[in-house]
């Protein structure tokens, strides 16, 4: 067992140059790098955090977005369910009207019909009373010479 | 384990002895080089260096590899222990902190070495170069010599007073010096407690490490010269318990520096 002053003062030395050698080459570059790891995780916390709460901000938007196309639907649909009874109420209408119309265009037809059938009728009646005269008399009537006389005859019925 | 010819005290003594530059048997010696200490605590330093060199230019912010991981956890466990009690710039504390403690550790580690290794090898290549192999003489533990404990507890002395004066000025440390910690009326007592005060810390710093890793080599020696089948289980639990030995003799040497130092740079 022994100290010897010449190695105590040479490991001194060498001491000193490890010492300065950690601290020059060693120490800084990987505590900087510690410290830029450390930066660089708090930013990506940091942005989580922003795009978390614009998610929220989205979602809560989207909603409101939902509700008032929800309501501008509700208000189309009443809308429109108005202007389609508008639109029945008025068909209604024109075709109350088109149907009038029609029964009294039948009803002119009916009379016109009516009142050719009877002038048919009355044509065929002044024949047959001009026949059943001419049977009766069992003569011939001249039909030219008496036409004005069935013509009126056939007027009266 | 003792070869034939040997007495046990031989043995002993011849694993003690230093690979020294000269045969001065003299307790402190001041002409004496302890090359073997000189040597292996370079060389344990240029790993260090070197293996923290690498992981520092391959440092990167992004995702750290194995050694960068290794290396920070250290980087951040030093410099955690700087901050907690050293209040002030720590670009020179931590670097010195880091590089006591890995170095103290790798001094100690080599304690762990079969304590016949390394010498049985030095005497063959000694015997290989002709020379006489008895008297090659090699001991592989820095911290087991007190040449480098001292070398490492007087540079932490010599910081001390760097800071005292740095902090205080050389008028605020004489009066500290004098006045604490009973006041101005006793100032000899105050002188003589600071002077006990101020050589322990290195004394103190310097033989608890030698202490520590000598008795821990001498007990490896001992076991050694067991016969080999009662080395085992003592050599077994010697060692696992100098794992813990190792680590915390470093631990300490490496705290007791920052406190000895923010103690010195702090005003009272």
């Amino acid at each position: 067992m022994q100290a010897s002053i010449p190695s105590i003062v040479g490991q001194m030395i060498v001491f000193g140059l490890f010492v300065w050698f950690t601290m020059k080459f060693v120490w800084p570059p990987i505590t900087k790098a510690l410290e830029e790891r450390r930066s660089r995780i708090a930013d990506g916390l940091a942005a989580a955090e922003k795009g978390s709460r614009a998610l929220q901000d989205a979602s809560l938007k989207s909603e409101e977005a939902l509700k008032a196309a929800r309501v501008q639907a509700q208000e189309i649909l009443a809308n429109a369910n108005k202007q389609a009874s508008q639109i029945v109420e008025q068909a209604k209408g024109t075709a109350q009207v088109e149907a009038e119309r029609i029964v009294a265009k039948a009803h002119e037809d009916v009379q016109r019909e009516v009142a050719h059938a009877r002038d048919e009728l009355r044509k065929q009646v002044g024949e047959l009373a001009v026949a059943g005269a001419a049977k009766i008399l069992k003569r011939e009537i001249d039909a030219k010479a008496h036409a004005d006389v069935l013509n009126e005859l056939a007027a009266k019925i | 384990m003792a070869e034939a010819g040997h007495s046990p005290a031989e043995y002993v003594t011849h694993h003690l002895r230093h690979w020294s530059s000269g045969h001065d048997s003299a307790f402190i010696s001041l002409t004496d080089w302890h090359l073997d200490t000189l040597l292996i605590s370079t060389l344990l330093g240029l790993v260090f260096l070197t293996l923290f060199r690498i992981a520092a230019v391959r440092a990167t912010a992004g995702v750290p590899g194995k050694l960068q991981n290794f290396v920070e956890v250290l980087i951040e466990f030093v410099d955690n222990s700087v901050r907690d009690s050293f209040h002030g710039s720590r670009a020179f504390v931590a670097p010195l902190a880091l590089t006591i403690f890995v170095w103290v550790f790798l001094w100690n580690a080599m304690d762990l070495l079969p304590v016949d290794l390394v010498p049985k090898l030095w005497a063959a290549g000694h015997a290989a170069a002709g020379e006489d192999p008895a008297h090659a003489y090699i001991r592989v533990v820095p911290s087991a010599d007190m040449s480098a404990t001292f070398a490492l507890s007087l540079s932490v002395f010599f910081l001390i007073f760097f800071y005292s004066f740095k902090s205080k000025g050389f008028g605020g440390y004489a009066k500290e010096f004098l006045t604490h910690p009973f006041g101005p009326w006793l100032m000899p007592f105050n002188l003589i407690l600071n002077i006990v005060e101020t050589l322990a810390r290195p004394l103190s710093l310097a033989l608890r490490l030698f202490g520590n890793l000598y008795a821990g080599e001498l007990i490896f020696i001992l076991i050694a010269l067991l016969p080999w089948w009662a080395q085992v289980v003592p050599g077994l639990g010697w060692a696992i318990f100098h794992i813990l030995v190792i680590t915390l003799q470093a631990f300490i040497f490496m705290t007791l520096t920052i406190v000895y130092l923010s103690m010195a740079n702090e005003h009272h």
